[in-house]
């Protein structure tokens, strides 16, 4: 048995301990907003939070975690820099199919997280390891410099 | 809402009916035009009716309407990005007059016969359906016009559907959409001739772009479901072992390892199939698994042996060369105006230039790899899957697990991404199969990108060879271009080599230059795996080698490549496709559909001039153009490129002009725009899947690259040309992707005076 602190809740799961955070959400949990992509940490749609930091699910085994809290994309809402980010991805209307959307959002909220005030390049750096096959990059800077601006008290938001 | 405030839906089949009338409805739309066609080719079917499952625009199969004011409108096509499942039933909530913040979605299931045509593909949805989904709307108000004025005993002619209530006008009495729901859906469903269409002006959200996606929010929230969230009771989970060569078969498994792994249930052989690709699975060894890493790890531990088969020496490099040779030799002519071939061996004393240019193989890619669950219980089987054919994988798992079509049920989830990869059914018929052999017991069959990336149903390969001779003034005399790349046909016929009418018809037959003489070749070269649909499909290589050879051509004559691209298009007109040899025009009819080349000019003069074509640039930055007419809908592209002393590209701004007819939802034309461009770039820059002994080289991310954030163009501006509800729709999905690349190229070269004429472009530019 493995014991796991996720969105604050303590859940236990009897599966191999090699076994990927990612696959243990989705099929032991039923936190499916975490998305498969690559199984290599090439594409960043299985990003979680642990321990505040943005995370590859895919090769993350649940070994690793010991009591590390872990944040998935279902938990967002309940965040404020985390509801800041799918707001702006709401409104500047940032996905088409959404699938890599997941992962987007906790990447850019961790980047938030840890620096406010992104510059552009510092946006394109943090967000380069997250795929979107829909080609949905601009819009997706956009939204996280509208985030960002809301969250610094700017209440109309800089707009792209 | 209880089952039981909704309307039922079901109504007698009108559908023969309306279909026999379509044709009508179509011209109060579009004026004249279609009576035209219809005179001229009487029983010829064109765009939607083409299409197996036809139309359908019965309101009581789309519409219903609750007690409580609630409006729920069927999306009858899945969503895998570009919309349709918010921009569909908003065309009915605007022509129904209803609010759409009181309006619910409900995704249909599979049924073409109840529905029409479901395939998200060819850039269709919204060219073929938005005559008809303003019909059901209309209908719908209408028939809830005729229930209040029956309520109130007064003639039709005094009330008005308005905002989500009629309206007596003289009197100024009010009912809601919710107290006429019983009565409206029990008046009959109007006649197409006493149908009132609303006048564009009257648009509350059709042109506005004023609506958030319907699925935008569980979207960022992690609540939407996709193919591979789909959960069942007492499911299970598998992954199979695919031969590793197409056309292959297992030869021996030995299974012992993969059983002792924790998790693992059972190990299935899956036969393959003799004959065409079709949209067969391939066979292999499923791993059952009470989750999906297990499966994965028991499916490692398989000890396989493989029969290679038939495609066992497939090389792309090799191949290559053989399609070089074929392109350098007389293939069969689809076009000849004039004699381009005389033409060119007189062109003595004039520049003569010629130009080959190679597309790899592609993969589609699409976030969400290929995924389904199935349930195959009792006789009957009901499928939960992304897909962009609902019918056709109907109807490809009903054939593989032996049931009639009636038995099997497919649900439509979103789709994580498509790009035509989820039109092939084989992934769905996979998953009903190993439901099958574990005797009923729920299975998401689950491909890995390794999968995907291995066993898709690539973009073809190909080399297009382009010759011309130029006069003394610098205008071409001649024009030449022979084409060799494996057909799509020989997904669907044995042997099948050529270019089918439709591939011709992806800007290679179709270029209205004002040139004496054209010609296009085919040559008849094989197909070593399955060659499928990527989005724009053989627009990618024509676009690539007509537009960078336009652009050579006018770099030979010394010409302004903007200039010298509007004068080979020349003036305006409205060119019959058949006068070019196009036989297939997108499906659409020749006279609603002509070739417009004052369209053309327009998207060429708006992106240059948006661009600000001609402007002093930066030391290393150049502007490229390029302009693709597919889909019927026309794109031209500027890409300002910046490449650095080491050879490294960055895209600093691209600007797209696009005339797709009317612009229904123009804030999601201008998403599928913004990603039509960043999947061109990527595609130029990064994209190829090679095989060497049969087997594909590439298997995950690190090796077959897409675009990232880092490398996508800066700043992507689209421009809508057109917009008028006189001209009917054209594609939206698939046109931005063609002008991408040779624009891109085009811009290398005037920056740098490096022509790229083979992709991906990669490190071409790399300085020592």
């Amino acid at each position: 048995m493995t014991t796991l602190k996720i969105n604050g809740q303590v859940h236990e799961v009897d599966l191999s301990p090699d076994t990927p955070l990612l696959w243990t959400l989705r099929d032991a949990l039923g936190f499916t907003g975490t998305k498969f992509g690559c199984g290599m940490a090439l594409c960043g749609a299985c990003t979680v939070h642990v321990d505040g930091q943005a995370v590859r699910s895919c090769v993350t085994p649940i070994s690793a975690l010991g009591d590390k809290p872990v944040r998935t994309i279902e938990s967002m809402d309940a965040d404020r820099v985390g509801k800041a980010v799918q707001d702006a991805w709401v409104e500047l209307g940032v996905a088409q199919c959404g699938y890599c959307q997941a992962g987007q959002i906790m990447t850019a909220t961790a980047l938030l997280k840890d620096n406010p005030k992104p510059t552009d390049a510092q946006i394109v750096a943090a967000m380069s390891g997250n795929l979107c096959r829909c080609g949905t990059y601009t819009r997706i800077n956009a939204a996280v410099r509208l985030a960002s601006s809301r969250l610094s008290g700017n209440k109309t938001g800089a707009r792209a | 809402m209880t089952r039981t405030d909704i309307q039922p839906l079901e109504q007698p089949a009108r559908r023969r009916l309306l279909q026999a009338g379509a044709a009508f409805a179509l011209s109060v739309q579009f004026g004249g035009l279609i009576a035209k066609a219809d005179a001229a080719e009487a029983g010829k079917k064109y765009g939607a009716l083409s299409m197996p499952g036809g139309v359908v625009d019965n309101p009581l199969v789309f519409v219903s309407l609750a007690r409580d004011g609630t409006v729920t409108i069927v999306a009858h096509r899945a969503e895998m990005g570009t919309g349709v499942r918010t921009s569909l039933p908003m065309v009915v909530a605007d022509e129904m007059e209803a609010d759409w913040s009181r309006v619910k979605i409900v995704q249909a299931d599979a049924n073409e016969a109840r529905y029409g045509s479901q395939n998200v593909d060819g850039s269709r949805s919204m060219r073929h359906f938005l005559a008809p989904m303003r019909r059901v709307g209309a209908s719908a108000r209408q028939m809830l016009e005729a229930a209040a004025a029956a309520q109130w005993k007064v003639p039709v002619t005094e009330v008005q559907a308005r905002h989500h209530e009629v309206i007596h006008t003289p009197s100024g009495r009010r009912l809601g959409y919710g107290d006429l729901a019983e009565a409206a859906m029990r008046q009959p469903v109007p006649a197409h001739d006493q149908l009132r269409l609303k006048q564009p002006d009257a648009f509350r959200y059709i042109g506005k772009g004023k609506i958030v996606p319907a699925d935008s929010r569980d979207i960022a929230q992690g609540k939407a479901t996709y193919g591979i969230d789909v959960r069942l009771p007492g499911m299970v989970y598998a992954v199979i072992a695919r031969p590793p060569v197409y056309g292959g078969k297992l030869r021996k498994v030995d299974s012992a390892e993969a059983l002792k792994v924790p998790g693992v249930l059972r190990v299935v052989e899956l036969k393959g199939y003799d004959g065409p690709p079709l949209f067969n699975p391939v066979g292999g060894v499923a791993v059952v698994a009470s989750n999906t890493w297990a499966a994965m790890q028991g499916r490692a531990a398989l000890k396989l042996e493989w029969d290679d088969g038939a495609n066992a020496s497939y090389d792309s490099a090799a191949f290559r060369r053989a399609l070089e040779t074929a392109a350098r030799q007389p293939g069969k002519a689809l076009r000849n105006d004039g004699d381009a071939v005389a033409a060119l061996a007189a062109g003595k004393g004039q520049r003569r230039v010629s130009a080959e240019y190679y597309v790899p193989h592609l993969a589609h890619a699409s976030m969400e790899t290929p995924v389904a669950t199935a349930r195959f219980v009792d006789g009957k089987c009901e499928i939960w899957a992304p897909s962009q054919a609902p019918q056709g994988a109907l109807e490809s798992v009903a054939k593989h697990v032996g049931l009639d079509p009636r038995d099997v049920t497919v649900h439509l989830t979103l789709l994580g991404g498509g790009f035509g990869r989820k039109s092939m059914a084989d992934f769905i018929s996979e998953a009903a199969l190993v439901s099958k052999a574990m005797g009923g017991t729920p299975v998401k069959l689950q491909w890995t990108r390794d999968d995907d990336i291995r066993h898709d149903y690539y973009h073809t390969v190909s080399v297009e060879r382009l010759e011309s001779t130029l006069d003394a003034s610098g205008k071409p005399q001649a024009w030449l271009h022979r084409s060799a790349a494996p057909t799509i046909g020989s997904t669907f016929k044995v042997g099948a080599q050529g270019k089918a009418d439709f591939e011709a018809a992806m800007t290679a037959i179709n270029i209205p230059y004002q040139i004496p003489s054209i010609r296009l070749e085919s040559a008849d070269v094989p197909a070593h795996t399955r060659i499928g649909w990527f989005r724009s499909v053989s627009n990618i290589p024509h676009a690539f080698a007509v537009q960078s050879f336009v652009a050579e051509l006018a770099h030979q004559a010394g010409r302004d490549p903007r200039d010298y691209l509007l004068e080979l298009i020349g003036p305006a007109r409205r060119i019959d496709p058949a006068t070019l040899s196009d036989k297939w025009n997108y499906s659409e009819s020749p006279d609603v559909y002509p070739l417009d080349t004052g369209r053309m000019r327009r998207v060429i003069e708006e992106a240059s001039r948006r661009a600000g074509w001609g402007r002093k640039l930066p030391k290393g930055h150049g502007l490229g153009i390029a302009m693709a007419y597919s889909f019927v809908t026309y794109v031209a592209t500027v890409v300002e490129v910046a490449v650095d002393a080491k050879g490294q590209i960055t895209i600093p701004r691209v600007d797209m002009a696009v005339d797709c007819g009317p612009q229904v939802n123009p804030e999601r034309i201008r998403s599928q725009v913004e990603g039509g461009c960043v999947m061109g770039i990527g595609l130029a820059m990064l994209g190829e899947i090679s095989f060497q002994e049969g087997r594909v080289q590439q298997s995950n991310f690190h090796d077959f690259e897409i675009l990232r954030s880092q490398m996508a163009p800066r700043a992507i501006h689209t421009w809508l040309v057109g917009g008028d509800f006189d001209v009917p729709p054209g594609g939206v999905g698939e046109p931005p992707v063609p002008p991408v690349a040779p624009a891109l190229c085009n811009a290398i070269f005037a920056a740098t005076g490096q022509r790229i004429r083979s992709l991906p472009i990669r490190d071409q530019l790399a300085q020592a």
